[in-house]
């Protein structure tokens, strides 16, 4: 990305941030906290996330089987099926549909899959008005919008510009104020186009193959309208949204709602069989129509899915129900949306898959960025998709451009990496952290006054990337493996010692905060615990999180190689950085063979679970520092996801202090993305909520480095690790 | 001994309620006097699933202008779900699906034999009903509503309110006191 297109994202970020960003924001994190409640209140939930996931796995593995069934189950029910291979054959097939009954208007419930075919426009061709009967999708189909969200096409937009649309459009003798005057005026408007229309256009959100029976969820109503009011009912869905049988669907439908709303139930789930039974009211002749002159077309659309079912790190991408759970959970997308985090059609983390998969990779590229792979959306999703590993894979993809094998043996002989030669330079650099942060604590402190210097900042903007306005972080002398060594090394002894384990220098523990690791030390040796801290390289955390997925691999082996003696001879790995134990814990499943990382993942601990857990053995915590007073805490995003952040607040309130934490998803900073130049705005708006929620805390911990940069600069005060308070 | 049945129905009451929807439960001798008490004519109505019959104020023989100016639509509910408060409503020859949706109040009728514990017991029973050929049906829960317009608002495409006639034929179904267990 050059410096001018950095800029222009910046440009268009802010311009989000001050408009539609509000908006968003209140709706996102009230949905994100209904979801949160509601699944955490049912006990089934987590054994229903996996039932729906094995039913997708199933379902997508099976999906040409499951065309066939379904296909003779629609056409014994008098119905017909299309297979189209894309969107242009979709649409013709729709256009068709159209042209034999001389339709002259279609009517709509919200789809996705119909805004990925553009199918409105090729209605609109076929001189045919289709009109959105879903509010939201009206509000957005009459400003000539996208939908900002997936589930809340309009929620960028507020009341008041709403009702200024719906003014400016249809004049009324009284300007519309209120939702209310809104929605009863829309209602009659849409009701007088539904009982006219001649076609009834849906999505479906499943579609059960043995008995043709789809399910439709709304909370509106306007679903069962548009399939039980027209002769025709065309219903077009993904292929898939097939599932086996109507008996699979208790799961999702369990699911979608609260993870889409926190709802228990949406106030309407359709289960229909189409062609229904219903009589067809024609309002014009004022009579009932038998229901045998009803036609139904079932549309299941191609359009790059069966690729991605071939594609081992896209097929999850076909689990996805929609929910937008993954949106509403994501802290950068509550506050700039989906204008700005979306591609053509689709929004939110898991839009990288699905933009890729039906649009091509350029249309993820747009926004792929603004995963930061924080993984808070992980939980979230109630078919387990992973969705950050989609971002990841996406994202060096488009590193490595149109080939696949792209390589220049040349530059990959002058860079510690493994990546191709056309990659974005702030890419790199960021990928490349480690060596930087080597080299800088290696001519610390020259190289903090160089990089500080004006020109120099200057020169790293424009180049690299890197926000002036960011301070740098400043590069220890004396880095932690060397004070470790300088210090005589271990101080208890490993024979007769309670545990053995080895302290993981992180990057930035290693070359920029020391005093984490020594604290670390210090607390361990107090609980009894021999230490070690050898010379382990960079996780790959760095590079992983830019796409540079070849490097990270790399990086992945030489860690286990350096780690594996220590594990055979029985030693614990504890680790200070969470994003780095967050790799060693789920991400070199991706990276590693199975049977070196399960060894890995199973040896490795938190620090404070680490103390927790010697706390546990009976450990005497008063050989820790005793705290008193409150202490407010800021876990990290993938600490959360790993269900750790529990042990840290216990340690805490062990040592005797009182904690408050905070419920803001994130900081905001995500390693190196509030670095960037293009996203410096963001990360700042995106840690606002949490600065404003420990303005007035005395003492502010928090477990990541980039956290508590951001804290630091958010908050003007220092964010120490809580070990840093713990430790005697 | 507590019959599992009747803790269903009084869940099913209290979801009913949590989901802002009124009910009454009555005799089967009273169904159709309920029935008439709870409508708002005009009304439009199809046959239920309890043995009563249909007040005569309730329209059967309707007109799609008739279902338009309808304020009341009554159907029946052949399931309810005691942990969510849904009415499981078909969708059928009669217009059922219709009748519950166009007019701006909905009354189902529902036998309390046909309260269902959850989600999973209405999703087995529906498998079943789709294995016999009587495959459409709605889970209506609550009332018709809407976020998108900037605030929540009730009553968009469907009703605005819903009542539930519920017809207590436990006796006669689920076994009773004088039997010998």
């Amino acid at each position: 990305m050059s410096s001018e297109s950095r800029r222009e994202t910046a440009a268009k970020i802010r311009a989000l941030l001050d408009t539609e960003g509000p908006n968003i924001e209140a709706q996102a994190r009230d949905l994100n906290a209904g979801r949160v409640e509601a699944t955490e209140a049912f006990a089934e939930y987590e054994a229903l996330r996996s039932d729906a996931r094995r039913i997708k796995e199933d379902a997508i593995e099976r999906i040409p089987e499951l065309v066939d069934t379904v296909r003779e189950a629609v056409e014994a029910r008098g119905g017909h099926v299309y297979l189209a291979e894309d969107a242009a054959d979709a649409n013709r097939y729709v256009q068709s549909v159209c042209e034999d009954v001389d339709a002259e208007t279609l009517v709509k419930s919200k789809s996705m899959t119909t805004e990925e075919l553009e199918v409105n426009d090729a209605l609109v061709e076929a001189g045919v008005d289709p009109y959105e009967t879903d509010l939201g999708e009206f509000v957005v189909q009459l400003a000539d919008e996208s939908p900002s969200h997936l589930v809340g096409p309009a929620m960028h937009r507020s009341r008041e510009d709403i009702a200024a649309l719906l003014n400016d459009h249809f004049d009324p003798d009284e300007p519309f104020e209120s939702a209310d005057e809104m929605t009863a005026f829309v209602r009659d408007y849409l009701g007088d186009r539904i009982r006219e229309a001649d076609v009834g256009m849906t999505g479906a959100n499943f579609v059960a193959a043995d008995s043709g029976t789809m399910a439709l969820v709304t909370n509106e109503g306007n679903a069962r309208k548009c399939a039980a009011t027209p002769p025709v009912h065309v219903a077009v869905a993904g292929v898939e949204k097939l599932i086996p049988s109507v008996s699979d669907l208790e799961p999702f439908v369990a699911l979608l709602s609260k993870a889409a709303t926190g709802q228990a139930i949406s106030q309407y789930v359709s289960v229909l069989s189409p062609p229904v039974d219903t009589p067809i009211p024609d309002f014009d002749g004022d009579e009932f129509r038998p229901a045998d002159d009803r036609a139904f077309h079932l549309v299941l659309v191609d359009n790059g899915r069966m690729a991605m079912r071939e594609d081992d790190d896209l097929r999850e991408t076909l689990y996805c129900v929609r929910c937008g759970a993954c949106s509403n959970s994501c802290a950068n997308f509550q506050q700039v949306g989906g204008h700005a985090f979306g591609g053509e059609t689709y929004t939110g983390g898991i839009a990288t898959g699905w933009e890729a998969g039906v649009h091509g990779q350029d249309a993820a590229g747009e926004f792929n960025d603004l995963c930061t792979g924080c993984t808070r959306c992980v939980n979230a999703c109630p078919v387990k998709i992973d969705i950050p590993w989609i971002n990841t894979v996406v994202r060096d993809r488009i590193n490595r451009g149109d080939d696949p094998g792209r390589f220049d043996a040349l530059v990959d002989g002058l860079v510690p990496d493994e990546e191709p030669a056309g990659l974005d330079l702030q890419k790199r650099f960021f990928g490349n952290v480690h060596t930087v942060a080597r080299v800088g604590s290696a001519l610390a402190p020259v190289s903090n006054w160089l990089a500080a210097s004006a020109p120099a900042r200057a020169a790293m903007e424009r180049v690299l990337g890197v926000d002036r306005r960011r301070d740098l972080p400043q590069f220890a002398r004396e880095s932690f493996v060397d004070w470790f060594d300088d210090r005589g090394g271990a101080r208890v002894p490993e024979p007769g010692a309670a545990r053995s384990a080895v302290v993981y220098p992180d990057t930035y523990t290693n070359y920029v905060s020391p005093e984490r690791g020594k604290a670390a030390v210090r607390a361990l040796e107090a609980l009894d615990v021999h230490v070690r801290v050898p010379a382990v390289p960079g996780s790959g955390r760095a590079p992983l999180s830019q796409g540079m997925i070849a490097t990270a691999r790399s990086n992945a082996e030489h860690v286990h190689d350096a780690l594996a003696p220590h594990l055979d001879a029985g030693r614990d790995v504890v680790v200070v950085e969470p994003s780095d134990l967050a790799m060693f814990a789920s991400d070199y499943e991706r990276l590693l063979p199975a049977d070196a990382h399960e060894r890995l993942a199973d040896s490795s601990y938190e620090i404070c679970e680490y103390v927790y857990g010697r706390l546990s053995n009976d450990a005497d915590p008063g050989s820790l520092a005793a705290l008193d007073g409150d202490v407010a805490y800021h876990s990290h995003c993938q600490q959360r996801t790993l269900d750790l952040e529990a042990h840290t607040v216990a340690v805490l309130e062990t040592c005797g202090a009182t904690v408050r934490t905070s419920d803001v998803e994130c900081c905001g900073m995500a390693g190196s993305f509030g670095y960037k130049e293009q996203y410096y705005d963001l990360s700042v708006d995106v840690g606002a909520p949490l600065a404003d929620d420990f303005a007035t805390a005395d003492r502010v911990v928090a477990s990541g480095t980039s956290c508590a940069d951001q804290l630091e600069s958010l908050l003007d005060a220092r964010a120490p690790h809580p070990i840093e308070l713990i430790a005697p | 001994m507590t019959d599992p049945a009747i803790d269903h129905v009084d869940a099913f009451r209290a979801s009913l309620e949590a989901a802002g929807v009124t009910h009454e439960t009555v005799a089967l001798g009273e169904a159709t006097a309920a029935i008439e008490r709870a409508v708002e004519e005009p009304t439009v109505g199809v046959p239920v699933h309890v043995d009563a019959s249909l007040p005569a104020s309730v329209d059967t023989e309707f007109s799609p202008s008739d279902l338009h100016a309808a304020t009341t639509g009554v159907t029946p509910a052949r399931l309810g779900v005691a942990a969510l408060g849904s009415l499981l409503v078909p969708s059928g020859e009669h217009g059922d699906e219709l009748v519950a949706l166009y007019p701006e109040r909905h009354v189902a009728v529902l036998a309390a034999s046909d309260v269902v514990p959850d989600l999973d017991a209405a999703t087995d029973w529906l498998q079943s009903e789709v294995d016999a050929g009587r495959d459409s049906y709605v889970f209506a829960t609550g009332v018709s509503a809407t976020a998108d317009m900037g605030a929540l608002v009730e009553g968009v495409h469907g009703p605005t309110n819903v009542h539930v006639v519920l017809v207590d034929d436990r006796e006669a179904t689920s076994g009773d006191d004088t039997t010998n267990a």
